[in-house]
C-alpha cells in the first residue's frame, strides 16, 4: 500500500519539499486567508481535496491528453473541481463560504496545483498521484495554520474566534497589533518560518 | 492514433467541455435547494440580528415567524403599496437599489415586551464589494433601535469588523431625523464630529472606505423612507397626545 517510494511522495512535501517554504508557491493565497484560523483551515482542506482529485483525474487520463493542449485540460479539471467545492461549501458551510468569498474561486490560480499536475500527475500512476496531492495539500495547510495562528493571536487576541488574551492584559495597556491583520505581516511571518526552517535544514541552504 | 492531430484535439476538447459542463450543471441543480435555504436563513438571521435576537439554526425560522409580524412594501409617499406575505422578504436589494423608482421593503416586528420596531434594509458599496444591512427603528420613526451589517469580501480584521457588535452597538439610540428633517447617521473618523449637526458614530480605524460606505449606504437608502418615517412619527405623536 505505502511502499518506501510512496511514503516519500506523501511525506516529503511536509518539510524538505514543502510547496510554500521550499518551492515558494501559493504565497498569494497564504497572505489572503490567514488572518483567522478557521478560514485558513477550510481553505487548506479545500486545496487538499481539489489537489488530490485533480491529480487522480489527470493521472487517469494522462495517456489520452494531447500535449499541445495539456495546460488547458488541467485548468478545466481544476476549475471544475473548485466550482464543485465552492458549491458544496455554500450548501453545507455557508458561514465559512462567505468568509472565504473569492478565495475559494482563486484556488484555480494556485500555482501549487498546476505545478503538481505538470510535474507529477502527468507522469505517474493514479495512486502515487493521489498521495502526492494529499501530501502537498497538507504541506500547504500546515503553513497556513502556523501563519494564521500567529496572525490571529497577535492581531485579534483570539484563536478560532475565542478570546485567549485575558482582559486584564488589555486593562494594563496591551493592544492588539493591527498590522498583523494586514497582508504585509503575513509575508513577514512566512519569511520567519522559512528562516527557521532553513536554519534547521542545512542541506536546503544555498552555498 | 495521432494525439497531436487537429481533429483529435478538437474532439478531445469538445468532449471534455461537454462532460465537465454537465457534471457542473448536475452539481448545481442538486445543491440549489439547500443553497437557497442557506441564503434565506442567513437573511432571516441578519434581520433578527437588527433587533438583537441571535438564534441558532434550529430556532431561526420559529423566531423569525414569531418576531417579524408583517413585511410589506411602501411607496414614496409612505403608504403601504403591497402587503402580500413575503413581499419585502423576496425583494432582491442588489437589483432593487439600482432602479430609479425602487420599491421600499419594511419588516414590522413586535418584541417580546410588545414594543413595535420597523426594520429597513440598506444596501451599498464597501471597499472590495457590496455591503448591506438592516436598520431597526423605533415606532417614533426616528430613533435607531439596532442595526446589523454584512458584507461580501471586506478585509478580515478591518472592514469586515462592521459586522461586529462593537461597531453595531454605536448606532443604538441615534436619531435619523433632526427637527423633522432627514439627517441620517454619519460615520466619522474617531474624535471628529458631524459637520451638519447629524448624529454620528466612530468609523473603524484602518477601514476608512468601508466605514464611509456604511455612512453613505445609510444616508442613501434611508432617505427614501423619509415620508414613511414621518408618517410613523406623526401617528406616534397622535397616540401619545391621546394618552395624555
Amino acid at each position: 500500500m505505502l511502499s518506501k517510494q510512496n511514503k516519500e511522495v506523501l511525506f516529503n512535501p511536509f518539510s524538505k519539499d514543502n510547496p510554500v517554504l521550499v518551492q515558494i508557491l501559493g504565497i498569494c493565497s497564504t497572505l489572503a486567508v490567514t488572518a483567522k484560523l478557521e478560514p485558513a483551515i477550510v481553505m487548506g482542506m479545500s486545496v487538499i481535496a481539489v489537489m488530490a482529485f485533480s491529480n487522480v483525474i489527470i493521472s487517469l487520463i494522462r495517456s489520452t491528453i494531447p500535449t499541445t493542449i495539456r495546460i488547458i485540460v488541467q485548468l478545466v479539471v481544476v476549475a471544475a473541481l473548485v466550482i464543485v467545492v465552492q458549491q458544496f461549501l455554500i450548501a453545507y458551510d455557508y458561514d465559512v463560504s462567505r468568509q472565504l468569498s473569492v478565495f475559494i474561486g482563486l484556488i484555480i490560480t494556485n500555482c501549487i496545483l498546476m505545478g503538481r499536475l505538470e510535474a507529477f500527475a502527468l507522469n505517474n500512476r493514479p495512486w502515487p498521484s493521489f498521495l502526492d496531492g494529499i501530501g502537498n495539500g497538507l504541506g500547504y495547510t500546515i503553513i497556513l495554520v502556523i501563519v494564521a495562528f500567529f496572525r490571529e493571536l497577535l492581531g485579534s487576541g483570539t484563536l478560532f474566534g475565542y478570546q485567549v488574551i485575558p482582559q486584564f492584559c488589555y486593562d494594563h495597556g496591551y493592544m492588539n497589533n493591527g498590522l498583523m491583520i494586514l497582508p504585509p505581516m503575513a509575508l513577514i511571518t512566512v519569511a520567519c518560518i522559512i528562516w527557521v526552517h532553513r536554519a534547521r535544514n542545512k542541506d536546503l541552504q544555498e552555498k | 492514433m495521432n494525439k497531436n492531430s487537429n481533429t483529435y484535439q478538437i474532439v478531445y476538447a469538445a468532449i471534455m467541455v461537454l462532460l465537465v459542463g454537465s457534471v457542473l450543471a448536475f452539481v448545481y441543480m442538486a445543491l440549489k435547494p439547500k443553497q437557497d435555504e442557506n441564503i434565506a436563513n442567513d437573511k432571516r438571521a441578519q434581520i433578527l440580528s437588527a433587533i438583537n435576537i441571535e438564534s441558532n439554526e434550529a430556532e431561526l425560522k420559529d423566531n423569525f415567524n414569531k418576531y417579524i409580524v408583517a413585511d410589506y412594501i411602501v411607496d414614496d409617499k409612505g403608504e403601504i403599496a403591497d402587503s402580500a406575505a413575503n413581499s419585502a422578504f423576496n425583494v432582491n436589494m442588489k437589483s432593487n437599489i439600482k432602479q430609479a423608482n425602487r420599491v421600499l421593503p419594511v419588516y414590522k416586528s413586535v418584541l417580546a415586551d410588545g414594543q413595535v420596531k420597523y426594520i429597513l434594509p440598506v444596501y451599498g458599496a464597501g471597499l472590495w464589494g457590496p455591503i448591506w444591512g438592516y436598520v431597526a427603528v423605533n415606532d417614533d420613526g426616528n430613533t435607531i433601535f439596532g442595526t446589523s451589517f454584512s458584507h461580501e469580501g471586506e478585509t478580515p480584521g478591518l472592514g469586515a469588523r462592521i459586522t461586529e457588535n462593537e461597531f453595531k452597538a454605536q448606532f443604538v439610540g441615534k436619531k435619523i431625523m433632526k427637527e423633522g428633517a432627514f439627517k441620517s447617521v454619519e460615520v466619522v473618523k474617531k474624535g471628529q464630529k458631524s459637520l451638519d449637526g447629524a448624529d454620528y458614530v466612530d468609523a473603524i480605524s484602518g477601514a476608512t472606505i468601508t466605514s464611509r460606505g456604511v455612512g453613505s449606504m445609510i444616508a442613501h437608502c434611508l432617505s427614501s423612507y423619509e415620508p414613511f418615517l414621518k408618517k410613523l412619527a406623526a401617528s406616534n405623536n397622535q397616540l401619545n397626545s391621546q394618552e395624555e
